[in-house]
């Protein structure tokens, strides 16, 4: 199979993100990748966890006075939901359906979008209202570190699938960028996983202790 | 494109390297930068030892001595000894497995520009005051120190780091994807194993220390409190993430270096490697073990005696597959006919002086010892008898053993045994007394001693030691450039003995390097097909056309923008105003290059069979 073929439904193949040598070692390469960034946040999870409700004195706001689990929800809800729209999307890639692709893809970036957002609303609110900030100790360093990292994640996950979308509005898909598209899923899922996580070890373990 | 060289011009050839994606340009680049590096670093630990000499001596003042041993260990580790495996690794690893250039072309050039950029970023801190808290740059004194040294560190660690990641994950694919026909990862000749596990171990090394130079980056530029204890902050957490990454990093070093040194055994033993598949063995375990001890540079810190004691036990297991490794190759010699080369020079020297490093490493492993020798010449001596024992020989070994391979000329033996006798001599001439120095008391880092304290004599031999190491290295320089200019063309199999795949093809390769993809029946494939009376490999396809990467500029900017960065976010701390537009501008040329990577569709070029066939008789 060669990349610049021109496809139809009946040549796509039935593994369209690996059918070449290059974008089999785009698809291993990525998982490796994806192994590097796990160490790379169980390192800030671990910092956290160290750092956590430390603060060099009383006046200043621990884990459990600052989080509240409704806006984490409705946050956590848009991210999973967004992985599964992402999930549609492949579904719609595999099956050479460009133009559901791109709706399922645009409603993915519309949901990461909102998540985006909310995360802006949270950080801005520990600022004014409790004065938690990057610089106010080492809990509020290790707190947005860990969680500003998760949401550069989410914008360049959000500039990435934007630019491969406007890239290839007009041509649809090929076994050139069939794979970029399917590992810019990856990096999405990827992102939600790291998420689960944060909800769990920030948030919900925040609230309890 | 036509494949047969020409001569160009010094313009067309810079620009040839700046945009090569070809593995074999990007390992000379490794081999150049590296070895630059590697000639800086010497020079500083030459400075150390002239201040070190004789008692009372202010060759160089307390502070710049306190920056030149910063330089020196980081310089070694990140700037020399890293690239110059990577450069061995890039040259001949992909001709090893038979393939015909690395997965990610164009990530290779992106890796090795990010290193240089990173190194000189580095290394420009001699300017306005280099790093001075030592190359593990311990939170409690980097946090402390005035100037902009630390952040150079930060930085420049940060961005040839990156670089480094995306060597490591760029030869799993190569290895993983990309062997030809035949060859089993049980077939793989031990350098390519050897770098198969040490890009594992980088790919879950270097994130830890990704994650430790950025908390210090926020802590140093932007006000965070991770390490500073009056804000809740805690400094050991610098230390277990710089040695989550520290002591996977000396594996990293060493398993290659293990690898070379098991084909120059095999090669000129001219015989099979002796267990073969107890070695693969080892080195997987020692890259698996290599992730559990790393809190035993941390004994005296207080982590107590539970902690304290599973990490002495899991670092003194490593000795035994570095045992095996040991006598696999003491037996690979015995019964073979040995021929006495440079390169087996090298290999030859360096059991006795890795032994010797792994001996007093079971010892300071033992962590109720340990309390004595921390901080002491005796840890300064067993780590360099690891790390120039083992890998610098490796290094040295390895520009001779594959220097016909990549230039196509042969480094002059006569010349490398006087290298090697110069060098070796020195080595332990300058280490070997440090045992006892540190036994005596005499503390590391320290910039002078006073008289009297019986630490005169000793000293002064140390530093006989490293003149005469500089001479061996100075002897070898003049060996290249004598070589390079007889510039006397040698053949596919130089060694004469050669076993596996490199040794099949010409010499510098074509660069498709296999015109067709070779059959592989075993181990040692070259030798087996030689032993059958061929002259050859067996094609494992028709002739055909061959696909290759086209040459990109882009990694350059990629790298340069970050190199931008890198000022603009250092001097935004002291409000110039220059500062943040600088940083600004330095990450658009980034992303922007990135950008216009991602957008440009890049397909490369197709060789056609009818050029193949034309360049029949051409060597490249």
């Amino acid at each position: 199979m060669h990349v610049e073929e021109k496809m139809t439904y009946e040549t796509w193949p039935a593994a369209p993100e690996k059918s070449t040598l290059e974008s089999k070692n785009k698809f291993l390469g990525f998982w490796l990748f994806l192994g590097g960034e796990t160490v790379l946040f169980a390192t800030l999870f671990a910092t956290y966890l160290a750092l956590k409700d430390k603060v060099p004195n009383t006046s200043q706001h621990l884990a459990k006075d600052l989080f509240e689990l409704p806006l984490t929800f409705v946050a956590t809800m848009l991210l999973l939901t967004s992985s599964l729209t992402s999930v549609y999307a492949m579904y719609h890639m595999k099956n050479f359906a460009f133009k559901k692709m791109m709706l399922w893809l645009g409603l993915t970036v519309l949901l990461g979008a909102a998540f985006l957002g909310l995360e802006v609303y949270e950080f801005n609110h520990y600022v004014h209202k409790f004065h938690h900030t990057f610089t106010s100790s080492a809990f509020g360093s290790a707190f947005y570190t860990l969680v500003g990292f998760h949401g550069a994640h989410v914008a360049f996950g959000l500039c990435w699938i934007l630019t491969l979308m406007i890239r290839n509005s007009k041509r649809g898909l090929n076994l050139y960028n069939a794979p970029k598209f399917y590992v810019a899923s990856l990096y999405w899922h990827f992102i939600d996983v790291v998420w689960v996580f944060i909800f769990t070890v920030v948030y919900l373990m925040g609230m309890v202790g | 494109m036509s494949t047969i060289a020409q001569k160009k011009g010094f313009g067309a050839t810079l620009w040839d390297f700046l945009t090569t994606v070809d593995h074999k340009k990007i390992a000379i680049l490794y081999l150049i930068a590296g070895g630059i590096f590697f000639l800086m670093g010497g020079l500083e630990a030459v400075f150390i030892r002239i201040q070190l000499a004789v008692p009372n001596n202010d060759f160089v003042s307390a502070g710049a001595f306190n920056e030149i041993i910063t330089m020196h260990g980081t310089t070694m580790i990140f700037l020399a000894a890293m690239p110059l495996l990577f450069a061995f690794m890039n040259a001949v690893m992909p001709l090893q497995i038979g393939a015909r250039d690395v997965a990610f072309p164009f990530l290779n050039s992106l890796g090795f520009w990010l290193f240089f950029f990173g190194g000189v970023f580095l290394n420009l801190s001699w300017f306005t005051g280099a790093p001075d808290a030592g190359w593990t740059s311990y939170a409690s004194l980097s946090l402390h120190s005035k100037g902009h040294g630390i952040d150079f560190y930060v930085l420049g660690l940060q961005i040839s780091g990156l670089g480094t990641l995306i060597g490591g994950i760029n030869f799993l694919v190569t290895i993983i994807n990309m062997r030809a026909p035949g060859m089993t990862y049980m077939r793989m000749p031990l350098f390519t194993w050897s770098t198969f596990v040490a890009s594992a171990m980088i790919l879950f090394a270097f994130p830890p220390l990704t994650v430790g130079l950025t908390l210090m980056m926020f802590d140093r530029l932007f006000g965070a409190n991770f390490f500073d204890v009056t804000m809740g902050g805690n400094t050991v957490i610098w230390e277990h993430l710089f040695w989550i990454f520290g002591h996977p990093e000396v594996y990293i070093l060493i398993l290659p270096a293990f690898g070379i040194f098991s084909e120059i055994f095999s090669l000129f033993s001219r015989k099979r490697l002796f267990g073969y598949s107890s070695m693969v063995f080892a080195t997987v375990l020692i890259g698996f073990l290599g992730f559990m001890v790393w809190a035993h540079h941390m004994f005296t810190t207080g982590l107590g005696p539970v902690a304290n004691a599973i990490f002495a036990v899991a670092t003194m297991a490593i000795g035994v597959p570095t045992g095996i490794k040991i006598f696999n190759w003491l037996f690979t010699m015995w019964g073979g006919s040995v021929k006495f080369t440079t390169p087996m020079y090298y290999a030859f020297g360096f059991i006795p002086s890795f032994v010797m490093g792994g001996v007093t490493g079971v010892m300071v492993a033992t962590a109720a010892a340990d309390y004595q020798y921390h901080d002491t010449y005796f840890v300064v001596a067993h780590f360099h008898y690891v790390i120039v024992g083992g890998v610098v020989l490796a290094i040295l070994a390895a520009t001779h053993l594959w220097w016909p391979k990549m230039f196509g000329t042969m480094l002059n033996e006569t010349l490398g045994k006087i290298t090697f006798w110069f060098f070796f001599i020195g080595f332990h001439l300058t280490f070997f007394i440090q045992h006892f120095l540190g036994l005596w008391g005499m503390p590391r880092r320290v910039f002078t001693f006073l008289p009297g304290q019986g630490f005169d004599a000793a000293n002064m031999i140390s530093s006989v030691g490293a003149a005469f190491m500089s001479i061996g290295v100075l002897v070898l320089l003049y060996n290249v450039i004598m070589t390079s200019v007889k510039n006397v063309k040698v053949g596919n199999d130089p060694w004469e003995d050669g076993r596996t795949l490199e040794w099949s093809i010409p010499s510098p390769p074509p660069f498709y390097n296999f015109k067709q993809l070779p059959l592989v029946r075993g181990l040692d494939a070259y030798w087996l097909e030689k032993m059958d009376g061929k002259k050859g490999m067996t094609p494992a396809e028709p002739l055909g056309d061959i696909h290759m990467p086209n040459s990109s500029f882009i990694p350059f900017m990629i790298s340069l923008g970050l190199f931008i960065a890198a000022f603009g976010a250092m001097y935004h701390v002291d409000k110039v105003a220059w500062a943040l537009p600088v940083m600004i501008f330095g990450l658009l040329v980034t992303f922007g290059s990135m950008f216009v990577r991602s957008v440009k569709d890049d397909h490369g070029f197709h060789i056609h069979k009818e050029e193949l066939q034309e360049d029949k008789g051409a060597k490249a």
